[in-house]
């Protein structure tokens, strides 16, 4: 019975997850369980597997071995905003969604992301940050109990992606759908996620809650051993002219 | 002198020059729009297109007017709308060019139809390319007037060969362009379509067809081109009536004017055939944000 209560809990439950692509395992063996409504960041270098792991959990990848659990109502924010050229922003939104209000819907989610003045416009004539949102909008809209991001602010100038933060929190704060945050930016995930785990060659090689209470910043106390502590797990220093 | 104390006096007040003084800005240029508008707006766009056919059309007049160009083997501007004339004045222009028009309408509609359709057989589908892409390939390595005798010998000399000529080559172009360009749709949208659950009718309808459009357009614009060019085939056979049979008949009867004036119609169906097209792409194509020239 206890243990009823716990898998009711979880938004996405992993076990022994195996991934090839050929000869070459990009996943091997991992376990990864999330709580409804928890945000997860998971970081990993190039290559470590862990956009391979998002797209298994958003349904796109399902050569795998092992067993995934995930809600059906998922969505993906992807690091290229992926809007569709050819519909305006009101429509890249509304795409596919369902039920008689799903205008209504999409203009109070646009309104959400701060974008209501641009329900007319096309995708090619927004800017980074702002094509991202209407992406933000468009997964969002849908209501989903797993949100999967898949470095969404990858390709955002270091501004505006701080704004985006604040933003993420807040909708996510809003809504509460579990979050898979992917990046590769330590600071990113420290100050956006309840918990971080690190995957590297394929397995989760570390898992560390983050206790930095919110409003976060990156001069919290406990913020600099953590970032630390995660660097040295990916192998980086950041002691930039030490080496001699 | 007084440059001399001016300069003195902006020491004094800091070291940003002074703008009005024109030793100031010596060797820079003017950057801003303002100062080239003037002289773009001197002459509008369209009068520059118009300009190369216009010089050309003086040119050929003033030849003819001089008697550098000999009246009887090419007849001059007047010569050539007085024929115009004629054949207008006895309906005959009216009569021929719109069964003409009439033919290529019918061919390129029914062109597009089949086209499209075998596009998307071919583009969606692994089977329908193994089964239709080299056949259409073949098709495409024909030229299709090769195909004249055989058509006429085949389905008369009425209208059928006439119409099916051209359908073939505009099927042709259409499914060509098409299916490149549903293959070319970004798989990075269909994946985006996939996660947020679009039905497959909603993923066809609203990002391959969308997506295939730009190339659909392209292939709408070769193949109108080739619709005028299957005409002239079609119509040079056993025609009673059409461009093609005023064209023939002007040949046989030395009508050098006519002849002059049969080019000049091909000309103008195809720019307004060019014209259309650009309009569609205008209209359809209005997301790209694409480079528009200057």
């Amino acid at each position: 019975m206890p243990d009823q209560d716990r898998r009711t809990d979880l938004a996405v439950e992993i076990s022994d997850l195996n991934r090839t692509f050929g000869d070459q395992e990009v996943l091997r063996g991992v376990d990864l369980s999330i709580g409804r409504g928890e945000f997860v960041a998971m970081l990993g270098h190039s290559g470590s597997g862990k956009s391979t792991l998002l797209r298994v959990l958003a349904g796109l990848d399902t050569e795998v071995g092992g067993v995934v659990l995930a809600p059906a109502e998922r969505a993906v924010v992807f690091q290229n905003p992926r809007l569709l050229p050819w519909r305006r922003t009101l429509d890249n939104v509304v795409f596919a969604l369902r039920g008689p209000d799903a205008v209504v819907r999409a203009r109070d989610a646009l309104a959400e992301v701060g974008l209501a003045a641009k329900e007319k416009s096309w995708p090619l004539t927004l800017s980074g940050g702002e094509a991202q949102r209407v992406s933000l909008a468009r997964a969002l809209v849908r209501e989903p109990q797993l949100l999967l991001l898949d470095e969404p602010f990858g390709a955002l100038d270091a501004l505006t992606r701080i704004k985006m933060y604040q933003l993420l929190r807040d909708l996510w704060g809003r809504h509460r759908p579990a979050v898979l945050h992917v990046t590769h930016d330590v600071d990113e995930a420290i100050l956006l996620a309840d918990r971080i785990v690190v995957l590297s060659d394929g397995v989760l090689s570390l898992e560390i809650g983050v206790d930095i209470p919110v409003p976060r910043s990156r001069n919290a106390a406990g913020f600099a051993a953590l970032r630390e502590r995660l660097l040295a797990e990916l192998g980086v220093t950041e002691e930039i002219g030490s080496a001699a | 002198m007084t440059t001399v104390a001016s300069a003195g006096a902006r020491t004094v007040a800091g070291t940003r020059p002074d703008p009005a003084t024109p030793s100031a800005t010596a060797g820079l240029v003017e950057l801003t729009a303002a100062s080239n508008r003037a002289r773009r707006r001197l002459v509008p766009r369209w009068l520059r297109r118009l300009a190369g056919p216009v010089i050309l059309l003086l040119a050929w007049a003033v030849a003819s007017g001089s008697g550098l160009l000999d009246a009887q083997l090419f007849p001059g501007p007047v010569q050539v709308a007085r024929a115009a004339w004629n054949l207008i004045e006895t309906g005959q222009l009216q009569a021929n060019v719109g069964r003409s028009l009439i033919r290529v309408l019918e061919g390129t509609v029914l062109g597009i139809v089949i086209g499209v359709i075998i596009a998307l057989a071919a583009g969606l589908t692994r089977i329908g390319e193994d089964l239709l892409d080299p056949v259409m390939q073949l098709f495409k390595a024909v030229p299709s007037f090769a195909l004249t005798p055989l058509l006429i010998i085949w389905m008369g000399i009425d209208e059928a060969p006439k119409i099916t000529l051209i359908t073939i080559g505009v099927a042709i172009h259409i499914y060509i362009n098409t299916y490149s360009g549903i293959r070319g749709v970004d798989s990075q949208l269909v994946e985006v379509a996939r996660t947020l659950r679009a039905s497959r009718r909603q993923l066809i309808s609203q990002v391959i067809l969308p997506g295939a459009m730009p190339n659909f357009l392209v292939g709408l614009r070769v193949g109108l081109s080739s619709a005028w060019l299957s005409l002239i085939f079609a119509e040079s056979i056993n025609a009673t009536q059409g461009i093609g049979f005023l064209m023939q008949r002007a040949q046989t009867m030395l009508q050098f004017d006519v002849s002059l004036l049969i080019i000049f119609i091909y000309a103008a169906v195809g720019l307004l055939s060019y014209a259309l097209v650009r309009f569609l792409e205008r209209q359809l194509l209005g997301w790209r944000n694409g480079f528009q020239g200057v």
